[in-house]
């Protein structure tokens, strides 16, 4: 493998979105929704305004969950149809470089993309935070953004295996659109459904590590369970052993959510 | 080195039941100009993928350059080879500037005079303007230049011609000549026959995803054993006279219109026919003697 072709090929796709104004219009939806969640955020406990850091990630975690897989979804699903269906990708690979190549520089071209929206969208929120409530819990906040980052870039992977597998932009769009419902909001239904149906008998022990299948599920037990205040508040100790709570295992978990995709697409991308 | 410039043995693509390209033997030599011919769906745009190493063949071995198209080392090939695609697409949001500079930076090329590529294929004006710009023309003079980048020792070009108008096809085979002058082999697809007879060294027709005829223009035409065709102005009145002398020179076919009239005869009785006109002096105002073209051999084998 050769870093060049991919470093050119990441090149042209973080341009062509940094041109296309891409970059900056989901950095602005980020700061909005941001300062709007974190001012609005603490509504449920009957006050508004700017809150506690914990809180406010807390909030913005939720919000995450929603917004980042269905912009890395979009972003990615058609990396390589797009270019099948418009008929650019024969020239592509007739170039002197490997399908695995093409994937690694258009994925790393699209993480970088999305990496500076998140980073910007989320950094000026932060900024407006640390503003009007000054807090040692900067730390926390970096960690939040940071994972937001890996938590899209394991979307986005998906939706580049998507682009790969499919055979026309139609069927990868449906397909990017299944798996956000999947994984946003049906899994949890039904590993909760299961849970309780068998009326906690079956899968108890098990509920833990089927969370760890779910790239949303790793992204929210990561930035919860690090908040003292908020692990009880989402009674995560029940459900989750603190044993695997650790930021180490589940960022291995996250980047092994993004190294998976990726495997499974460079080999349908060989065939 | 005495490696073909590509070399195709038994070379078989077949999606599902149907068979795209059914046992394709092929040698193209280094410097040649080929000439691919066939109906949409004969398999020529197949087997040029397949040349590529861009759809895997279900049987069979290609080599270019003496290096197999399925092994690592095919990657160093790739970077002496110019493509040209049928129906080019670019990236719309790239000027002609960056869209070469893009392709010549994944073939690894330094100094690339981006400005001096566009003037060759003319389109000096125009590189500072995105593609999305571009006529059809256009974008196949900039596909074309991508074609060009690095001087590549081997270029493929599927339909060069598509959408440029008289001028720029002429343009087209300028250039053309001076890649073939300085040695590169060619291999490219038409429709349009008469503007290739005249240019490839050999050529193959396919016909259903196989090599129907191989060989120089005038050998084929030699194999083909068409006839020549003599077009005749008659002077008034001189229908009958002309009829009875020139029916009974070999195995001529006569056909009268008016007061044209057409003979078909075997190429060995050219000069048999040519006495026997001579001989009805002022029968005859005019006469006319075709050559049976490409399109004539192309049809009789793949109509």
């Amino acid at each position: 493998m050769e870093l060049r072709p991919i470093g050119i090929l990441a090149r042209k796709e973080f341009r062509d979105r940094i041109r296309n104004r891409w970059v900056l219009a989901v950095a602005l939806i980020f700061t909005a929704f941001a300062l709007v969640i974190a001012y609005f955020g603490s509504a449920q406990q009957g006050a508004v305004g700017f809150h506690g850091i914990e809180a406010t990630i807390a909030s913005l975690v939720s919000l995450v969950i929603y917004l980042v897989p269905l912009i890395a979804l979009i972003l990615g699903f058609d990396a390589v149809v797009g270019e099948r269906e418009r008929g650019s990708l024969d020239l592509l690979l007739s170039m002197p470089l490997t399908r695995l190549e093409l994937l690694l520089g258009k994925f790393l071209g699209l993480s970088a993309a999305l990496t500076c929206s998140t980073v910007i969208g989320f950094g000026v929120a932060g900024a407006v935070l640390a503003y009007w409530q000054p807090t040692a819990s900067i730390y926390h906040y970096v960690g939040f953004v940071l994972s937001s980052v890996l938590f899209g870039m394991s979307f986005l992977s998906l939706a580049v295996a998507v682009s790969v597998v499919a055979s026309d932009r139609a069927r990868a769009s449906g397909a990017a659109i299944a798996l956000w419902f999947f994984f946003v909001l049906v899994y949890d239904l039904l590993l909760l459904g299961g849970l309780v149906a068998t009326g906690g008998e079956y899968g108890a022990e098990a509920t833990p590590y089927l969370l760890l299948l779910n790239p949303a599920d790793v992204y929210r037990i990561l930035n919860i369970f690090g908040l003292e205040d908020l692990r009880t508040m989402y009674g995560l100790t029940t459900v989750f052993p603190a044993e695997l709570a650790s930021p180490a295992l589940l960022g291995a978990v996250m980047l092994a959510w993004i190294a998976a995709p990726l495997a499974v697409a460079s080999w349908r991308f060989r065939k | 080195m005495a490696n073909s410039a590509i070399e195709i043995r038994g070379a078989v693509k077949r999606y599902g039941a149907i068979e795209a390209v059914g046992g394709v033997d092929l040698r193209i030599e280094r410097g040649e100009v080929f000439g691919l011919i066939g109906h949409n769906g004969a398999g020529k745009s197949t087997l040029f993928k397949m040349m590529l190493g861009l759809i895997p063949a279900t049987a069979g071995d290609i080599r270019i350059d003496g290096t197999s198209i399925n092994g690592k080392a095919f990657r160093e090939v790739r970077r002496g080879v110019g493509y040209l695609p049928e129906n080019v697409v670019l990236y719309e949001n790239l000027n002609g500037l960056e869209t070469l500079d893009f392709f010549a930076s994944l073939k690894g090329l330094r100094n690339l005079d981006g400005r001096a590529m566009l003037e060759r294929v003319g389109l000096a004006e125009a590189g500072d303007r995105r593609v999305k710009t571009y006529s059809k023309g256009m974008r196949q003079r900039l596909g074309f230049a991508q074609a060009l980048l690095g001087e590549p020792r081997l270029m493929f070009l599927d339909e060069p011609t598509n959408g440029l108008d008289p001028e720029g096809i002429r343009e087209f085979y300028g250039l053309l000549r001076e890649q073939r002058d300085r040695g590169a082999t060619i291999v490219l697809t038409s429709h349009i026959l008469s503007e290739i007879q005249e240019r490839v060294d050999r050529l193959a027709i396919m016909k259903t995803g196989r090599i129907q005829a191989l060989g120089a223009v005038s050998s084929l035409r030699e194999q083909m054993r068409l006839p020549l065709l003599f077009e005749l102005r008659l002077a008034p009145g001189a229908e009958d006279a002309v009829r009875a002398a020139l029916t009974g020179v070999d195995a001529s076919a006569f056909s009268l219109r008016g007061e044209r009239a057409t003979v078909q005869c075997p190429r060995e009785s050219k000069m048999r026919m040519v006495a026997a006109i001579c001989g009805l002096g002022a029968h005859i105002l005019d006469v006319q003697i075709r050559e049976p073209s490409l399109e004539d051999v192309f049809l009789g084998y793949s109509g």
